[in-house]
This record gives C-alpha cells, structure tokens and sequence, in this order.
C-alpha cells in the first residue's frame, strides 16, 4: 500500500550563489495529501518546478513510480502523470473553460471533434471530483476560485495522477479554500497523490497526511501531520520559537489622523463595491478592515490611496481635506504623509524587472534624498536599499538583484520597507502577509505594532480574520461594500463570522 | 513572466544570439543569390568589402549609420516607455521643413556652426510637435499611438509635398526642393578623420552629425538609467499600474517620452539634408525612419547596441549598393529583399533561435541557467 508515487533523491539546484535546493531527499506516498511547508525563499517552488520540468536540477535524481525518470519539460512530466496548478494562473482569459482545457491537448486536426470528445471527458471529470465549472464560461467572467478549478481540470485532463498545487489558496476567500480541501480530498479517495505548498499551517494540519519541512535549502524533517503542531512546524522552519500571535500592549489612541468621509466607489462596470462609509484611525492605533474578499475593501484602499477614483468621498489627512473625486493624485497624498502598502505587490507595489534598489524608492523618487538635480543619486539610493535590507533582513541582501528573483516573502518586505522607513503618519496596509512564511509575519506584525506604538495611525486591510484579531485594536467588519459592525479586538471568531457574512446586518446597521 | 526562458549569461544575450541571427540571414540571403545564379561567397565578399574595403565604403557606411542612430534611439525611448513609436519616418520628415526654414533664412549670415545648433533646434522641434499631437491623443482620448503615429506619417508626407511645391522653392525652379544651401548651412566632412587612418576618399558625405549622433547616444544612456525622468518612463512602460501607484502622471509621461522621441526622430534629417545634399528634396528620409525599428529591436534598446546596429544596417545600404553595381544579376531590389531579411531574423524574428541556445547552456551548464519562468509563482 506505502508505495513511493515520486522519489527526489540528493536534489540540488543553484541559482548563482544562492543554493536553492541542497541535497533534497523526499519521498511522497501515493494516493496521500503531502505538505510542504518552508520560509518565504526556503525553495518549496523551486522543487517543485524542477519536478514538474521547469528546472534542470544541477545533480539528483527523480523517480516516479519506482522508475529513474528524466523530466526535462513540462511535457515530460505530463506525460508522466505529473499535473501542476500554478498560483498564478495559466489560462487564457477570453477562452471558454473548454478551450481552455483543450488547448496544447487537441487530440484533432479539426477543433470541432477535439471539443465534442473533450465536453464529454469534461463532464465526467466534473461528476467524477465534484469540480463543477460550466464549460462554456468566459474565463475572466470567472471568480478566482473557479479559475483554480479549471487549472485542476487541466491538469486532471491530461491524465495527472500525480497534482502540485503551489500556494493554491493565497487568492481564495475562505469558502472558495474550504471547497477546494473537499475537492482535494475527494480527489485523494481517488487515489491521485497530491503535494500541497502552503504558508498556512492550519491548512496543513487540516488536510494533509504528511509533512515536509524545508529550511534554507534543505529539507530539514518529515512528519506525520497527526503526530505534529503547528508551533513544531513553525519552529522546525523557522529554526526558532515563533510567536504565532504577537504581543501588544494597550493602545494610546490619541488625535484623528485619518478620516475617511461618506465614500462611494464604483468598479469600471458601474457597479458600487463602496457604499457610503466614512470612520476615523486614530494616531497610535491600529484599525482593522475584516471581511471576505471582494466585498469593497480592495476598491476602499485604491480610492483612499488615490489609486482610484471615487464617486463621491474624501479623506482628512491629518486635518486637512483631500477630495477623492477628482484628480486625486498618490503622490499629493504620500507628500502628506500617508503611506500605502498595496494589496497587489506583483503589479502596484512592485516593478518586477527592476533592480531591487530602484524598486526601494518606488514613488519616493522625487524625494531630494535621492536625486541630484534632475539625475538619480545612485550612490545614495543603492545604499539607502542596502540599509533597508539589512534592517528588515530581506534575502539575498543583495540590492542589484532583479526584483522578480525574490521570494514572495521577501518582495513584500521590499514593499513594507519603502513604506514603512518614509516614517509616514498614517500608514495603510493591504494583505500584509499574503504569501509570507510564519517568521516573515512575525516580523511583519511586529513592525506595525511598533509603528503603531510610535503613534502613527495604522489601518489595515486583510482577508485573514487571525491577522485582523491579532493586531487591530478596533475591528470595522465589511460586507457588500459597507461596514456593518465596529467590534474590539477580543471579539470572537464566531461574532465576526456572521457580521462577515452579512447576517447580523439589520442590527448592526443600527 | 511565463515564458520559459532561461536566462543566459550577459555575453550570449548580447553577442551570441544577434551573431547567430545575423548568421542566419546571411544564410538565407545566400539562397537567394543562388537562385539568381550568382556565387554566394564572392556577394557577400563584394558587400563587405564595398562597406568598409576602401575608405570610400566606410565613411559611407558611417554616413548611413548617422542617420540610423537617431531613428534607432528614437524608437527606444519611447519603448522605455511602454510606447511604439512608428513615426519616426513622419517626425522626421516633417523636421525638413524646419532645417529649410532655417537654413534658407540664415546661410548667407551666419557661419555653419552658429547655423547648426538653430537648426539642431528646429529639427527637434518640429519632431517633438509631430510626436505631441498622437501623444496627446493617446493620453487624453486613448487613441492608439501606433495608428495615430502612421497617420501622421502620411500627412508629414502631404505637409511637405505641399511645402516643397510651394513656399520653400525657388520662384522659378521646377523641382520640388529648396535651393541649394550656401557655405552657412553646410555641415563640415568628418572624411578626414578617416583619411588619417591612410585610406583614401574621393568624396563622401560622411559630416559632423555622426558626431551629434553619438552624444545623443551618451544622452538617452543618461536620460534612460540616470535620471528621474528616464525612471519614470521605466516604471512606466514596465507597468502603468505601479506608475500610477508611484504618483507618476500617465499624461505627462506619455506626451514627455513622445516629444523626446519625436525630437531624436527630428535629428535624423540634419544628416541627409545639411550633411549631404545641401537641401530639402521630396523623400529625403527615404524609410530611415523604419530602419529606426529594426536598428533599436536588435540593439536591444540600449544606446551601445543602437549603435552598432545602425552601423551594421549603415553597411548593409552601402555594402548592398556597390553589390547592386558589381553584380547585374542582383538588382536593387535584391538588395531590398536582404536587408528585409536581416530585419526579419534581427528583430521580427529575435527570440527564433534562443530556445535553442538556452537549451544547449542548461545542457552544457545547468548551473548557470536559472529559468525565469514560474519566478514569483511561489510568491
Ligand atoms: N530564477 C532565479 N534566479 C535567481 N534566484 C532564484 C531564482 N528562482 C529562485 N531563486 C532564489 O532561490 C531561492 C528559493 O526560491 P523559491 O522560489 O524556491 O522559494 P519558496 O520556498 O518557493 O519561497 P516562497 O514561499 O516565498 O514562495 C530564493 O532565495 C530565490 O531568491
Ligand atoms: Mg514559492
């Protein structure tokens, strides 16, 4: 029954002098859930590209089903039975979700029989693993959650008995990943193997058999999850004890530093995602925005950053107004103070080619500190990015280093850097820890606390209801682009549960 | 992101790959000459030597590339910005009008060197306002740059034609084109400079504008990678979410780049008409302006490349017409076809050959070839 699905045997793989993969042995058992688990640049992704065809491994070897296997493509490993489900999608949005799993396995000249065999096989897949998606939908008409399904019916079309899934609930609302583990599950019944990245340790502990854990290259131990805790796990990534809910002391709420006043917004349909809503950060305190994604939070942080444009509404920034309607400009609103984190690190907050020194003053770069006239001052901006990195350890320290050649973890620490050392008086954050190892949120939380206890107004937005009762000292629940309750921070999971789903409604309109 | 390349050392991005292209089409270009019953080798020893065997070749060769470096640098710009800029041909057509002007108003005054800078001037003038108008199109109304900048082309065409046959003639001439311009608008030879070398020159229009060619080089490195302003045109073109995140106006950059581009696309004309021949005729960009695309595509949008680039498409317009005359059997249009295929396989066809050569590296070396491929799909 235990027999082998894959086998990586003394895997190492380099990029440059970073060692991304050393000497990896695993071993993952057929028809189980297998987590992997690892800080942010541990080399989980890495890995896992090398298994699916994306990297050569520099030595090692792979084997599959017991055979020596050599996958030097995507193809391979396809043929294989190896299915992979990217975190960022790899669909084509106007195709239809048929097209879609189709393409690149048209078993025809002529598309006409490839799709009437195809609808066929579909549907037996979507009886077969309760993946149920219409074939004929427009990709980017589809939610996320469903899009993830279409990856997995890809790769379920092509024969995958094998499925990696990197990350995969990072863009899911909670329900959307609930739905997913039973699909995973079911999936498992079935006797596919499944080998589960993730940066949630509940998920881990929730769903999968067995858990690997890797540290700076290595693959420092495998357990099996029943006989393992989340703070083992932790620690076993981290190398130390993490704090997996950071300490704080009271809040000293002093002068209103941001007010947010009667905002509406609408998304580029016209349909409002932002109804009305007007609240107050205080200095020294942090407020957090809780609900499930999409009900307005990220429309509300684009129109308060200037991102957006809104339909009606403004912000009182440190007691002077700022009108949103308009030309709102995000440089007029940093130059007073205000300080963005955005949600989409990869296409707002980031420029991926850029070096990592030039993404350090990413809408600072008019700041004197960093120009001569009208020339960049080089010297100053790479070590202005070198002392950041070594404050906030980002990895590789290295400040010439293409931006899209960090880890998630470490992209998002380039971001809050920038941010958070323009010492800015109100400082607002989305997804905070989207993607980040324990350690990195660790790190990450307690830098805004300390911000928050230097008196800077913080007000955060995220998905995860642990962040939001971890580190709001009020929580303002939004649900259909309003915000239906204002509780403390010792509010129960439950309590906020309902506000989030809108049932509590009526009463806390109130 | 999601194209699975690798990443290949510095030294094969860009030396390797551009020579195997440039290989290639040699190749092809050595079919057809078979086709035509021509001896392969003795064209391409012909070409070679026509551009740069004598000195006569090569400051010929040179007085092509001038021109090529501003259309190459032209288009560069404003691809750092995210933009394609098609106009070069029309920008600079349009920048006759303005070096006529000038220079018919002030040869018989002043000397060529005071001349050259106003003329400098209104070449880049008359460039920038001809970019300005599709930028602010695309900036304010959306509309395409790539159509609009096409558009304007033909009616830089028109513009000049109607100028041309009208104020900027001669009363009594015939020809569509200004008189002859006197000493104070006449750009001084560089042909010295490569007679110190020992070769002899009959008479070339190799000019001074190389010389201005290749500070504007030095200048778009500058502008590009160390100023603010070349920094917002980087986030920019990388992605107009971020720029707009980072407080950069989308208007302002868009309409910035565009006249910078279209001022460089200005400059070209300086070279054929002060440089050479003396005038403004009908035609004188004669395509240089869509050379520019090519030249910029294979000079990977740096100034260093641009300018190698644009003297080896310098070489192929002076190699290919002392071919056309050494070679009956290979007419002009032949030679049309072979820069058409050092086109298709330097720049249309630019990435054909590097999944092969970035194969060959992982096979050879997997440890220098990281693939960019599934970067930040963890993230
Ligand atoms: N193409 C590349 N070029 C250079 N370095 C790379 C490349 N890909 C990955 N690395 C480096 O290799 C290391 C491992 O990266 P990898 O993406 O595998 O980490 P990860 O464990 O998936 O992290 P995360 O949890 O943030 O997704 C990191 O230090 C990263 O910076
Ligand atoms: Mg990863």
């Amino acid at each position: 029954m235990a027999q082998a699905a894959i086998e990586l045997i003394g895997i190492n793989k380099s990029f440059g002098a970073v060692r991304a993969n050393r000497d990896i042995n695993l071993e993952i058992v057929r028809g189980t859930i297998h987590g992997i688990v690892g800080e942010n640049g541990a080399g989980k992704s890495t890995l896992m590209s090398i298994l699916y065809g994306f990297y050569q491994a520099d030595s090692g070897e792979i084997r599959v089903g017991g055979q020596p296997a050599s996958i030097k493509t995507p193809n391979d490993a396809i043929a294989l039975g190896i299915g992979m489900v990217h975190q960022h999608f790899m669909l084509v949005d106007n195709f239809t979700v048929l097209e879609n799993v189709i393409l690149g396995a048209e078993s025809d000249a002529l598309l006409k029989r490839s799709i009437t065999k195809a609808r066929s096989e579909l549907e037996r897949l979507e009886r077969e693993y309760g993946l149920e998606v219409d074939p004929d939908a427009i990709i980017e008409e589809l939610p996320v959650g469903l899009q993830q399904r279409v990856e997995i019916l890809k790769a379920l079309y092509r024969g995958a008995e094998i499925l990696i899934l990197d990350e995969p609930t990072g863009v899911l609302t909670p329900a959307e990943a609930d739905h997913l583990f039973r699909i995973l599950k079911q999936l498992k019944e079935q006797g596919k193997t499944i080998v589960l990245i993730t940066h949630k340790l509940r998920e881990i502990m929730a769903i999968t058999d067995t858990v690997s854990v890797m540290r700076q290259g290595t693959m420092v131990a495998t357990r099996e999850t029943r006989k393992t805790t989340v703070e083992e796990l932790a620690e076993l990534m981290v190398g130390r004890r993490v704090l997996l809910r950071v300490e704080k002391g009271e809040a000293e709420a002093g002068d209103v530093k941001l007010a947010v006043k009667n905002l509406t917004v609408k998304d580029s349909r016209g349909v409002t995602m932002v109804d009305d809503i007007s609240f107050d950060v205080r200095a020294g305190e942090i407020v957090g925005i809780a609900g499930v994604a999409g009900n307005g939070q990220s429309e509300m942080l684009e129109a308060i950053s200037g991102i957006r444009r809104a339909v009606s509404g403004s912000v009182m920034l440190d007691g002077k107004p700022i009108d949103l309607t308009g030309a709102a400009d995000p440089g007029e609103l940093r130059d007073r103070g205000l300080a963005h984190v955005p949600e989409d690190r990869h296409h707002v907050g980031l420029v991926l080619a850029f070096e990592e020194n030039e993404n350090s003053i990413l809408g600072y770069h008019d700041d004197e500190r960093y120009l001569k006239g009208p020339f960049l001052d080089i010297d100053a901006i790479r070590n202005d990015a070198r002392d950041k990195i070594t404050k906030y350890d980002i990895r590789p320290a290295d400040c010439r280093l293409k931006t899209a050649n960090f880890s998630g973890g470490n992209q998002q620490k380039i971001v809050l850097a920038r941010e958070m050392e323009q010492d800015p008086g109100v400082l607002i954050v989305g997804q905070p820890t989207r993607g980040v190892d324990v350690g990195a949120i660790e790190f990450i939380h307690k830098r805004l606390i300390a911000m928050r206890d230097q008196g800077k107004a913080v007000l955060v937005v995220s998905v995860e209801l642990d962040e939001i009762r971890s580190l709001s000292d009020r929580i303002l629940v939004m649900f259909a682009g309003r915000i239906v309750g204002e509780r403390g921070p010792e509010a129960t999971e439950g309590e906020l549960g309902l506000l989030m789903a809108g049932v509590e409604r009526q009463e806390a309109a109130e | 992101m999601s194209a699975p390349y690798a990443k290949l050392p510095a030294w094969a991005d860009y030396g390797l790959i551009p020579v195997i292209n440039l290989a290639v089409a040699f190749v092809v270009a050595g079919f057809v000459v078979l086709l035509v019953g021509e001896n392969p080798f003795r064209a391409a020893a012909v070409l070679v030597e026509g551009a740069f065997g004598r000195g006569q070749g090569i400051a010929f060769t040179l007085f092509y590339a001038t021109t090529f470096i501003f259309s190459g640098l032209s288009v560069a710009v404003a691809a750092h910005c995210g933009l394609f800029n098609i106009g070069g041909e029309g920008q600079g057509y349009i920048a006759g009008l303005g070096i006529g002007v000038v220079c018919l108003a002030f040869d018989s005054v002043l000397p060529w060197w005071l001349t050259f800078p106003l003329a400098i001037i209104a070449a880049a003038a008359m460039g920038a306002l001809w970019a300005l108008i599709p930028a602010y199109l695309q900036a304010k109304r959306g509309s395409h740059i790539v159509i609009t900048t096409i558009m304007f082309n033909f009616i830089a065409a028109s513009v000049m034609v109607y100028a041309l046959v009208g104020f900027l003639k001669p009363a009594n001439s015939m020809a569509p084109q200004t008189r002859t311009f006197l000493e104070g608008a006449q750009l001084p030879k560089l042909n010295w400079v490569i007679e110190l070398f020992g070769a002899k020159i009959r008479s070339a229009p190799f000019n001074i504008s190389f010389l201005l060619a290749l500070a504007m080089a030095f200048l778009v490195w500058v502008l590009i990678w160390r100023t603010r302003l070349g920094y917002e045109m980087r986030t920019y073109g990388h992605s107009s979410k971020a720029a707009r995140y980072a407080g950069i106006s989308e208007a302002r950059i868009i309409i910035i780049a565009m006249m910078i581009s279209g001022a460089l696309a200005g400059m070209m004309a300086l070279n054929p008409t002060m440089g050479d021949q003396h005038n403004v005729a009908l035609e004188f960009v004669s395509g240089a302006g869509f050379v520019g695309i090519a030249v910029a595509l294979m000079g990977r949008l740096h100034p260093v490349g641009i300018v190698l680039a644009a003297i080896l498409f310098g070489m192929l317009y002076q190699g290919g017409a002392e071919l056309a005359f050494e070679m009956p059997a290979i007419s002009r249009d032949m030679i049309v076809i072979i820069q058409g295929l050092v086109i298709l396989f330097a720049g249309a066809l630019e990435h054909m050959f590097r999944p092969y050569v970035q194969a060959l590296f992982a096979s050879l070396s997997p440890r220098s070839v990281g693939m960019e491929a599934i970067k930040g799909k963890g993230a």
